[in-house]
């Protein structure tokens, strides 16, 4: 595959990543996660008080498409700080409960004694979940 | 053809040398916990990349979604 050709929407992904502290892509909006990994990532920086562009890769595949090329990841969401992959839910989860992520992104870690990720049972302000979505 | 944890499990330890996966799932959703010594010094983002690598394009296709644990282990 050749990268030398001009690729537009490439380079708009890229332009977003640059302009944008952290930047998450994922499946829906903040407000409407399409799916229960984007709606956790949303629920975790949401809980930090962290402020985030949010990219919807749902109305064309080929947004996903060229954010994995770029980004060398194969899943969505992809959290972007300071222009670098930071990971999807996964990692962002780990990060959360071990207190790195409030570190990274420049935020105190909400009350430091048990961060437990904000899945069903224990949220109280994440938005949503998959579970009251469906 | 439906992917199964078993099956995942013996293409990530197959893959990557040395590790020692447990693998649970549905058939679409897959929860991956990894223990390799390869992942010694690498970053969450590295060692996961080691596991997606295993499974390239399949991954968000076939293997819908495959949530990764990864621990470093003695070489």
């Amino acid at each position: 595959m050749s990268d030398q050709t001009a690729n537009p929407l490439r380079d708009a992904i890229q332009e977003a990543i640059d302009e944008n502290p952290v930047i998450l892509f994922m499946k829906g909006s903040p407000e409407a996660p399409a799916c229960g990994f984007s709606a956790r990532t949303v629920a975790i920086l949401q809980s930090l008080g962290a402020r985030f562009a949010a990219v919807d890769i749902l109305p064309d595949p080929r947004i996903r498409q060229e954010l994995s090329a770029l980004s060398n990841w194969p899943t969505i969401p992809q959290l972007f700080v300071d222009g670098e992959l930071v990971g999807g839910c996964d990692i962002v989860s780990e990060m959360y409960q071990s207190g790195e992520l409030a570190q990274s992104l420049g935020l105190e870690a909400p009350e430091a004694e048990e961060a437990e990720a904000p899945t069903a049972g224990g949220m109280e302000q994440a938005p949503l979940t998959i579970e009251n979505r469906l | 053809m439906a992917a199964t944890p078993e099956e995942l499990k013996e293409r990530i330890e197959a893959g990557i040398p040395g590790s020692v996966a447990e693998v649970t799932g549905d058939g679409h959703h897959f929860n991956a916990v990894v223990s390799a010594a390869a992942f010694n010094g690498l970053s969450r983002i590295a060692q996961h990349r080691l596991v997606y690598d295993v499974f390239g394009p399949e991954v968000g296709d076939r293997i819908h979604a495959l949530s990764i644990q990864t621990k470093t282990a003695e070489a």
